[in-house]
């Protein structure tokens, strides 16, 4: 059962990375449109993401929860050393949440809407930096449960440049996957065309970024090279990864929506994966060469059953509700004409 | 402020806030779908105009329920690090459980909110069941959960390590099923006075009366059956913590000295070093019969349990006379509404009126009763096992944390509250439209 809640843990998390971050590259595509575009990028957003945006925001739930049933002493670690960007990440997640929806629901458009824009486009950049730069500093040794002073203790545990960098990278990758959702929903070719420079900014961006995380592992002494390519199966996902990418350059113009979907989502597993694999099961590395594990640092076997279970009945019930939910909303107009 | 007070304070806030927007976002479900109900019963406009509105409202308060909800599983861990450390896997079954119902409540709101025209009608009309089914069940849950804190099960405490975890007699706890129904009835009363208020305001005021009439009727009927009914379970929770807590119970009531044939006592002031209440009605009898159902009865007091372990009397005594005060004030309104509906004189002005000030009447007594259950477990966070001080994180300035949290939720709650203004203000131009007319929003 044990790989069962293992096995949920990680699919949760990449679920969030892809649909959640997804959500909010839409939000980041918003703020690097150009205004004469942003009302039919925001239509063209809003038909996109409206009806399953709550749900895409579950699985930062699902994920927190079987961290702290199953895995308590993780998850009262992490809560105390990574206080602040904790903190920081709730409150963008408080105002993108809000502000999208007030945004639509409000029943009077006036001067408000810059407003709920505004908060919106901000918190949809800064929600992903810090689940990056928190991401980014599990894994850099700079967790210290030892430490004295509070500099060491919560600001220096994630205040690094290998954290930041993962952080943008996690930014640049949200817009990137965004990018290419959206393709899949315009409807002219010139507004495809508009999406699909977006996905090679995007794309050039997280590139950029990605060789951004490289130089501050190797700048912090992480041995991030080592963990990438120095095990067939890094390198294999590496190479996935890469040949997923060309693929989808080239069909980007005339691919089918879908197809484009699936290069990308699986492109960020094969990198989510080759950035988790080598430490599993050691969620946290702790500095002096401590490490919180996924093995060791758990509860006890009832609950871990219990869990388990409560997860899989949860996703009988969820899945095939998410993917009908999902499935219905692909359309773009109803099917029949309304008869109500 | 200190960073213990201000890790409680942020804490209070926290749920206080998110406790209002669940309320609301679990039961308005249902007012929704017995309107729509209605509609695609008898095919009257009306009710598909009030649906839609209500729709909206529901999608306003499910999402900043899902975001203050969201914030409330990190901060578990972010301000009792220590307490999650080792509650965590004894009480998570609950939570586990929630995750599933809050997700499907959004899966099937997602499919209710942008599904009119889509779907089969009564397809359509389950979705918006469901959302009221599934969001009532992980309001539940959630409560099991913190009934646990106040009884809890499923482990055995052994040279300070938790042993012999079973997360099913955990959430199975002794407390959860008083206090789930108590707290889901107020939900129901809370939600129902509110929403009727409102609109019985717009009634007054003239404007587009049938749809405010009929919108009005939907609620009030839900408030009033809640009401009806609270107290019984009221008196349910009420036996039920005297044997469980009857520290809790002792502050409820400001009961300082343990003795037979105990007096009820209703307002007043606690004073705690005098130990005695001033000003206070007393009924003898009272509280033994309440307590423990025979009027002779011993009912323990404070001077039972060590000073280091008493809550704060004054807190919780006034809360609980807030809250049953109010829970009896909109129990009279409830007979009322029904001797008016027997009598069709439900139109009269100063009964409309009386439910426009009943408007908060509801949440109020939901924070209080929640003050009553937080605070009188006090000084434990998880009843007689760990202090709430040693449970708190060791991370200094709380207190920033604290004043950053309120500056958000009031600011939230400001929108929130015009954002309802413009909701109802919009009602001729948005919802209410004649029969006949086919217009999407």
């Amino acid at each position: 059962m044990l790989t069962v809640v293992i096995i949920f843990l990680w699919a949760s998390l990449l679920l969030y990375l892809l649909l959640g971050g997804a959500d909010f590259g839409a939000g980041i595509i918003e703020v690097f449109t150009s205004r004469a575009n942003k009302t039919q990028t925001r239509k063209t957003l809003y038909r996109a993401i409206g009806p399953i945006w709550e749900a895409n925001h579950m699985w930062l739930i699902i994920a927190i929860v079987i961290l702290f049933v199953g895995f308590p002493a993780i998850y009262a670690t992490m809560s105390v050393h990574l206080h602040i960007p904790l903190t920081i990440m709730l409150l963008g997640i408080i105002a993108r949440g809000t502000a999208f929806s007030f945004r639509h629901y409000d029943a009077v458009v006036d001067d408000m809407q810059h407003l709920y824009n505004r908060i919106f486009g901000i918190s949809s950049v800064i929600t992903p930096l810090f689940l990056g730069i928190i991401a980014g500093s599990t894994v850099s040794r700079h967790i210290d449960p030892q430490a004295r002073t509070f500099l060491d203790a919560y600001i220096f545990s994630w205040l690094h440049p290998f954290p930041v960098a993962v952080g943008l990278f996690t930014v640049a990758i949200c817009g990137f996957l965004a990018a290419v959702y959206l393709v899949g929903e315009t409807d002219t070719p010139s507004e495809r065309q508009q999406f699909v420079d977006k996905v090679k900014g995007m794309n050039i961006l997280a590139v950029g970024c990605g060789g951004l995380v490289f130089l501050a592992a190797y700048w912090e002494g992480i041995p991030l090279m080592d963990w990438v390519f120095g095990h067939p199966l890094g390198l294999l996902g590496v190479l996935a990864a890469s040949a997923s990418l060309v693929l989808l350059w080239y069909l980007l113009l005339h691919g089918k929506g879908t197809v484009l979907r699936i290069l990308a989502g699986f492109q960020v597993m094969m990198i989510l994966f080759v950035a988790t694999y080598r430490h599993f099961p050691n969620l946290v590395l702790l500095k002096g060469g401590g490490y919180l594990s996924l093995l060791e640092h758990r509860g006890q076997d009832k609950t871990i059953q219990a869990l388990g279970l409560a997860l899989l009945l949860g996703s009988v019930l969820i899945l095939p509700a998410l993917i009908y939910l999902i499935y219905s909303f692909q359309k773009k107009e109803p099917k029949q004409a309304p008869v109500y | 402020m200190d960073d213990f007070l201000a890790a409680r304070s942020q804490m209070a806030l926290s749920l206080g806030f998110h406790i209002v927007f669940s309320c609301i976002g679990m039961v308005m479900p249902f007012f929704m779908a017995v309107s729509h109900y209605l509609w695609l019963k008898t095919d009257a406009m009306v009710y598909q105009n009030v649906t839609k509105a209500w729709s909206k409202g529901v999608a306003i308060f499910f999402a900043v329920g899902a975001v203050s909800g969201t914030v409330l599983s990190f901060e578990l861990g972010l301000l009792w690090p220590t307490f999650m450390k080792h509650a965590g896997p004894i009480f998570g079954m609950p939570f586990s459980l929630e995750g599933t119902a809050f997700f499907i409540e959004a899966i099937a709101l997602g499919f209710y909110l942008y599904g009119w025209g889509r779907f089969n009608p009564w397809f359509h009309w389950v979705t918006g069941v469901v959302v009221g089914i599934s969001g009532l069940t992980s309001g539940i849950l959630v409560v099991a959960a913190n009934a646990w804190m106040n009884s809890p099960a499923g482990f055995d405490f052994v040279n300070g390590q938790y042993l012999n975890v079973d997360p099913i007699q955990a959430m199975f706890n002794k407390a959860w099923f008083s206090q789930a129904l108590h707290m889901s009835l107020a939900a129901f009363a809370a939600t129902g006075f509110a929403v009727a208020g409102v609109h019985a305001l717009m009634i007054l005021k003239n404007k587009n009366v049938d749809f405010h009439r009929k919108a009005f009727k939907i609620a009030a009927l839900f408030a009033c059956l809640a009401a009806i009914l609270q107290p019984l379970s009221g008196d349910h929770s009420a036996k039920d913590v005297a044997r469980r807590q009857p520290a809790k119970l002792a502050a409820m009531e400001a009961h300082f000295h343990t003795e037979k044939g105990a007096s009820l006592v209703i307002g007043g002031i606690p004073d705690a070093d005098a130990e005695r209440v001033n000003y206070a009605i007393k009924i003898p009898g009272g509280l033994s019969f309440l307590a423990h159902g025979d009027f002779d009865a011993e009912v323990k007091g404070l001077d039972q349990i060590p000073k280091a372990f008493h809550p704060p009397v004054a807190i919780t005594h006034y809360a609980f006379q807030i809250m049953v005060g109010l829970g009896m004030a909109m129990l009279l309104l409830s007979l009322l509404y029904l001797w008016a509906l027997w009598k069709k004189k439900t139109d009269r002005s100063w009964l409309l009126k009386l439910f426009v000030v009943a408007i908060p009447l509801g949440f109020i007594a939901v924070e209080a009763g929640w003050t009553v259950t937080e605070v009188g477990r006090q000084p434990w966070i998880i009843y007689g096992i760990m202090r709430t001080a040693d449970a708190v994180t060791p991370m200094p300035g709380i207190a920033y944390s604290f004043y950053l949290f309120t500056a958000v939720y009031l600011s939230l709650a400001g929108v929130v509250v015009f954002m309802l203004y413009r909701q109802i203000k919009m009602v001729d131009q948005l919802y209410d439209r004649p029969q006949g007319v086919k217009e999407y929003h």
